[in-house]
């Protein structure tokens, strides 16, 4: 064999493995997917949904949990949207080349690289002990509003970047203010990036399951919360708490609820996709 | 008769009296630096109501640098300084209690590419209204049509007005930023080679309108074109490496002009 | 002049909120330092670092942290050993071989990996690859760092691919090119210029990827076991530091004891950690930012 062969035997080889490499991280999620609806599918059903928890599995539903992340994600959207958005608009319009918004910068970048536990710690000491807030859902969302914080800020800086100069260089030469300038031109033409950014955003804050086991959410709650100063449990502890158990009845049940928290993540996920196709194929410049 | 003349032009620049009642614009030892880079030195040049000058130069001059200290564009650019003064209208601008956004209304731009909003053409022509906190909405129509008209744009979009302003052609959004302009009344239109994105049948369109502009303003266009600047000026000013060489009579500056620098460029021996 | 006014509100309004930032990291580090030197008024800070016992709910308490370090630095190792050899070769597969729409396709599809909760990860890890790897080598036991790293190794391979793919995009077409016009493979020129040329890119993202992986719960939570132990053995129970601090918030330990403590010090040893690696990649990426700007 020549050298020239022998050379393209072994581009042919890797280009297989290569094949085969991004084939086997789908083929995982697939073999993981299918595996939940096998085991899940089934126990999913109305009563599932609607009944509060309880020691029987079969009797055991996610009401609490679900309500539990319907709250967390609504409060969280309250708190991390206008702060993200804002520090976002300001490091990319506002603070710009001075020292303090560098040292933002690298600080957020840092803070992006925490791991998800230690805001738990923070929110524990801070928002629980504190503001005595408790294991609420207010203490909870204010947790992984910032953690999502970075992400969001991140998210909004990319998108308002996208937006051309020559479109805020018109507005401010017909006499716009800086701020009339970004409200009227700058956030609308990037109102779908920022919007991905959020959603995606918050659909990781609603997986996340260490954080709020760290800031006290339970894993039993007898009921479904009623206001933001109200104990809670959300579907990701509801599902921790199933699969710490011996008994397969509970491995089904966390399999069911994983079928319905995968739903609401991957709905989220599409919605932002949706978002900024929409977005991207609206505008261009 | 030469003699003087060519005297007048040779004075002109030096010797600016400390107010001229008939200029619009009038620059005073203008000096302009980014960082250590000096990209305007010692300019001196006043412009008339009602006239068309034109800026014409090699790229890298600092025409366009001195077009955007009108309306005080280059603010934005990091180490941007500038010495000496700009009168329009009898009053200084380029000082600190300047409130920009006032001066823009009165001093408006038309960019070298047509940089519509990505709104309805009929929101991109209402937008200056609506900024300056205008809420009549009948008066926003009146003038809103009114400028597509004076931009002879309206037969073309008339049925249009709610689409968006990005469906236009590039002759077409470059007008309709010409009406976005006119819609707030400026007393001045700086023009920065609004033409050079454009096709030849839009470019003639919007030279044409520009004869029509003049009646009720003043402009003031950078070009690289030097037929344009001859056909649609009334006064040019030749710059180089920051200076201004020569300013006079568009009609002598392609005739006759005085500097041999002005004479190379203007028969394409450099630039 | 009203407007100069808003105008002054609205950009001290924008300023606070980017402000939260730093009170955030101000607060983090705080916290950790304020229960941690309380928790080190009663125990050594020498025991920490040596001992290699982490019993602090039993009766006869032992404080090292080794036990749950080694237990991070194991499962780590076990997810970089499996997310960097596919993460690279997806990234140069993507970049050099794959046709465009391919790359477009598979790209974001990778990415759900990463949006995929890591509760469901554990719960994969323990009921799906645990009993797996236990066909195959039935010594295995129930939970175990092995399984637990395989599976945090599948989650952050997005992390490897699209971040490496990125770099090597971001090569200049004419190196590429230079190589293919001398006659080389894909391959040679895969691996001779362009995985060279992106190589802060890519240490960038295995960077982060490690960082990720350190900080990582539920998955070693779940399938990895409570049992903190001073070993490298990848088929026993083990605990990381992540886990324990899940281990003691489960529980009702009353705060401000010392097993309360435990937590914060444990959580500050995962914070230099990752705040080491975070600071590294940030270096490397605004020297790599440099040389091609």
């Amino acid at each position: 064999m020549t050298n020239s062969q022998k050379n393209k035997l072994i581009d042919n080889a890797f280009k297989i493995f290569g094949v085969a490499c991004t084939l086997f991280g789908l083929i995982i999620l697939a073999i993981l997917i299918y595996d939940i609806l096998k085991t899940g599918l089934t126990r999913i059903d109305w009563d599932f949904i609607t009944n509060l928890p309880s020691r029987r599995a079969q009797k055991a539903g996610i009401y609490t949990a679900l309500m539990g992340t319907v709250w967390i994600l609504f409060l969280t959207a309250i708190i991390a949207f206008p702060i993200g958005v804002g520090a976002g608009i300001y490091l990319e319009e506002y603070g710009k080349k001075s020292k303090w918004a560098n040292f933002l910068e690298i600080n957020i970048a840092n803070l992006a690289g925490v791991p998800s536990i230690i805001y738990g710690l923070l929110g524990l000491e801070i928002f629980v002990r504190a503001f005595n807030l408790g294991g609420s859902l207010l203490a909870g969302s204010l947790t992984l509003s910032l953690l999502i914080l970075p992400i969001v800020i991140v998210s909004t800086r990319e998108a308002l970047k996208a937006v051309p100069s020559s479109i805020k260089d018109a507005s401010v030469a017909l006499g716009a203010s800086k701020w009339q300038t970004i409200w009227n031109q700058t956030l609308p033409a990037s109102v779908g990036g920022v919007l991905t950014g959020v959603i995606l955003a918050i659909s990781r804050a609603i997986g996340e399951t260490a954080p709020l086991i760290v800031v006290g959410a339970l894993a039993y709650v007898p009921f479904a919360p009623s206001s933001p100063m109200d104990e809670f449990t959300v579907m990701p502890i509801q599902i921790f708490n199933w699969v710490s158990r011996p008994q397969h009845e509970f491995a089904v049940n966390s399999a069911a609820a994983i079928i319905i928290l995968l739903l609401i993540t991957f709905m989220m996920n599409g919605v932002a996709v949706y978002y900024r196709n929409k977005w991207q194929k609206k505008i261009k410049w | 008769m030469k003699v003087e003349e060519k005297e007048h032009i040779m004075t002109e620049p030096k010797t600016i009296p400390e107010i001229n009642k008939k200029a619009l614009i009038e620059a005073r030892n203008v000096n302009v630096f980014y960082g250590h880079f000096q990209a305007l030195k010692d300019i001196n040049i006043s412009m008339n109501k009602n006239s068309v000058t034109a800026f014409i130069g090699p790229s890298g001059c600092g025409k366009s640098t001195f077009l955007r200290c009108f309306n005080r564009m280059n603010d934005y650019i990091d180490g941007y300084s500038i010495k000496g003064e700009i009168v329009i209208d009898q009053k200084k601008i380029n000082w600190k209690n300047v409130v920009i956004e006032e001066l823009r209304k009165e001093v408006g731009m038309v960019f070298q590419k047509p940089n519509p909003f990505p709104k309805t053409i009929f929101e991109n022509v209402a937008y200056g209204l609506k900024i300056q906190g205008i809420k009549d909405k009948s008066f926003i129509e009146e003038r809103v049509i009114k400028s597509i008209k004076d931009v002879a744009l309206w037969d073309e979009v008339k049925d249009d007005l709610k689409k968006s302003a990005l469906a236009l052609s590039g002759g077409q959004q470059q007008r309709l930023c010409i009406a976005r302009t006119l819609a707030v009344e400026p007393k001045i239109v700086l023009m920065d080679e609004p033409t050079s994105a454009l096709d030849p049948i839009s470019t003639a369109s919007i030279e044409e309108l520009m004869f029509e502009l003049k009646q009720k303003y003043t402009i003031v266009i950078v070009t690289h074109n030097m037929q344009q600047a001859a056909r649609i000026s009334d006064k040019t000013a030749f710059f180089y490496m920051g200076e201004i060489i020569e300013y006079d009579d568009t009609k002598i500056i392609f005739t006759n002009p005085k500097q041999e620098k002005t004479q190379n460029y203007i028969t394409g021996r450099f630039g | 002049m009203r407007t100069r006014t808003q105008e002054k509100i609205i950009e001290t309004l924008l300023k606070l909120a980017a402000s939260i930032t730093i009170l955030t990291t101000i607060g983090i580090i705080g916290v950790l330092l304020y229960e941690t030197i309380a928790f080190f008024k009663e125990v050594s800070i020498v025991d920490f670092l040596t001992d290699t016992e982490w019993t602090p709910l039993f009766a006869q308490k032992h404080f090292g942290i080794l036990p749950l370090v080694s237990g991070t630095v194991l499962t780590t190792l076990i997810a970089i050993a499996v997310a960097l050899p596919i993460g690279l070769t997806i990234a140069v597969y993507l970049n050099m071989y794959a046709p465009k729409a391919f790359r477009k396709t598979f790209k974001p599809m990778l990415e759900v990996l990463a949006a995929v909760p890591t509760v469901v990860y554990g719960f994969f890890a323990l009921t799906v690859v645990t009993p797996f790897l236990q066909s195959i080598y039935p010594d295995l036991s129930g939970f175990n760092s092995l399984s637990a790293g395989i599976v945090m190794g599948i989650m952050i391979i997005p992390f490897v691919s699209s971040l490496s793919e990125d770099a090597l995009y971001a090569i200049p077409k004419t190196l590429k090119e230079a190589s293919f016009g001398m006659g080389a493979t894909r391959f040679q020129t895969s691996f001779k210029v362009m995985v060279p040329a992106a190589s802060s890119g890519i240490i960038v993202s295995v960077i982060l990827a490690i960082s990720r992986a350190i900080g990582e719960t539920m998955i070693v939570a779940i399938a990895a076991g409570q049992q903190p132990r001073l070993t490298f053995d990848p088929t026993v129970p083990i605990e990381t530091i992540t886990a324990y601090i899940v281990q003691v918030s489960m529980g009702d330990v009353p705060h401000g004891s010392l097993e309360y403590r435990t937590i914060f010090a444990a959580g500050i040893t995962l914070f230099i950690f990752t705040f080491l690696l975070n600071t590294v990649s940030f270096w490397i990426k605004k020297k790599y930012q440099e040389k091609y700007d």
